[in-house]
C-alpha cells in the first residue's frame, strides 16, 4: 500500500482533560468503545500487523482491518474497511490515524480519515455525521466517567450514493 | 467558485437553554473562550463585541437570533494580527437529542486566499471542547496546544 496516494478528507480535532495513555485505551479497548460508540466494540491486537475489528453489538463484524502504525500512546493507524459486501472494491481502503499530543492540561486528539481516490462529500457523510458523535461521546466517558447515548444512524445520502455505485447496504 | 468554510459539530450533554445561555452571556464565554468576553443587546441588527481584558477582539453585527435554534452573527476580527481578514460569517444550530445538544458551527464567507479558513481551524476545536467540558464538568481545561500560544486562540 503506498500511503502517498492516501488524502486525508475528513479530519476531526478534539480537546479531552486526560492524559494520553487513557485516550490510547480508550481507543483501542472494547470495554471503553462500548459506552461511546453505539455498543460498537473495538478488538485491537495491539502491533504492528494486528487485527482491528470493531464488533456490532449483534456479534457481527462491522469493520475489519489491520494495524498499519502503532506508536502508544501517540499515533496508531488501522485499515477501516466496513463489511459491507462490494464496499471496499468500489471505494478503496480507508485509513484511519488518531494523533495523540499533549496540549497543556489537557490531550489534543486528531483524527484523520484519509482514502486513495477522491470520494464524494454524500459518500463522505457517514464518517462526517459518525466522528463527531463517536469523539464527543469519548471525551465525555474520560471526564465525567459517563457518556451521553447519542442515537446514530447511517445518513441517507450516503445510502442513496452507495446504492447508486452498486454497493448493498444494510 | 464558493468562499471556503469551516464546519465543526459536537454533542454536549446540556439543554438547549443552558447551551444558549453559554453562547450569549459574556461572563459564560470569558471562562471557554479564553477570556473573550461577548457583549450585545441581542437582536437582530444589533452590534456585539468580544473583548478580552477590556480590549476589543472581534465584532459585527447579529444576523440571526432565534433562541433556543439559531445565533448567527458577522465575524469582524479586530487584532492587529487579522489586518487586512475580511467580514466573515458564524452560525451556531443547536439541535436537541435526547439528553444531548447537538451543537453545529458554520464559519463561512471566509477570504479566499485560505488564510483565515487555516487560523480559525485550529480555534475553533479549543472554544468549542472547552464549551462542552464547562458545561458537563463545571470545569474548563488549560489547553496549550502544541507549536501555539494560548493568546491566539479566537
Amino acid at each position: 500500500m503506498n500511503l502517498d496516494q492516501f488524502k486525508p478528507l475528513t479530519v476531526y480535532t478534539i480537546y479531552i482533560a486526560s492524559t494520553p495513555e487513557k485516550v490510547w485505551e480508550a481507543l483501542t479497548s472494547a470495554e471503553f468503545s462500548r459506552k461511546y460508540f453505539s455498543g460498537f466494540a473495538v478488538e485491537m491486537e495491539p502491533k504492528l500487523g494486528g487485527s482491528f475489528i470493531v464488533r456490532a453489538p449483534d456479534g457481527s463484524e462491522h469493520i475489519r482491518g489491520e494495524v498499519f502504525e502503532h506508536d502508544p500512546p501517540n499515533r496508531l493507524t488501522v485499515t477501516w474497511n466496513v463489511n459491507w459486501p462490494d464496499l471496499v472494491e468500489k471505494l478503496g481502503t480507508t485509513l484511519v490515524t488518531y494523533e495523540i499530543e499533549q496540549a497543556g492540561e489537557a490531550v489534543r486528539l486528531t483524527m484523520s480519515e484519509r482514502h486513495d481516490r477522491p470520494l464524494s462529500d454524500d459518500i463522505l457523510s457517514g464518517g462526517r455525521a459518525g466522528w463527531p458523535a463517536i469523539l464527543s461521546g469519548l471525551k465525555s466517558l474520560l471526564e465525567t466517567g459517563k457518556a451521553p447515548q447519542i442515537k446514530m444512524g447511517p445518513p441517507a445520502q450516503m445510502l442513496a450514493a452507495l446504492k447508486a455505485m452498486g454497493i448493498r447496504v444494510p | 467558485m464558493s468562499k471556503p468554510s469551516y464546519v465543526y459539530v459536537t454533542y454536549i450533554e446540556t439543554s438547549a437553554e443552558k447551551l444558549w445561555q453559554a453562547l450569549t452571556d459574556g461572563a459564560f464565554t470569558e471562562r471557554y473562550w479564553f477570556g473573550h468576553r461577548i457583549a450585545s443587546d441581542w437582536a437582530p441588527g444589533a452590534p456585539y463585541r468580544f473583548t478580552n481584558n477590556g480590549n476589543p477582539t472581534v465584532e459585527g453585527e447579529v444576523i440571526t437570533f432565534d433562541p433556543t435554534r439559531r445565533l448567527a452573527y458577522s465575524w469582524h476580527n479586530r487584532k492587529p494580527e487579522a489586518a487586512g481578514e475580511g467580514i466573515s460569517r458564524v452560525t451556531f444550530d443547536l439541535e436537541p437529542r435526547g439528553k444531548v445538544v447537538k451543537l453545529t458551527v458554520t464559519h463561512d464567507e471566509l477570504g479566499e486566499d485560505g488564510k483565515t479558513l487555516r487560523d480559525i481551524s485550529g480555534g475553533w476545536p479549543m472554544v468549542l471542547s472547552n464549551l462542552k467540558s464547562l458545561l458537563e464538568t463545571g470545569r474548563t481545561i488549560e489547553i496549550v496546544p502544541p507549536g501555539y500560544s494560548k493568546k491566539d486562540a479566537a
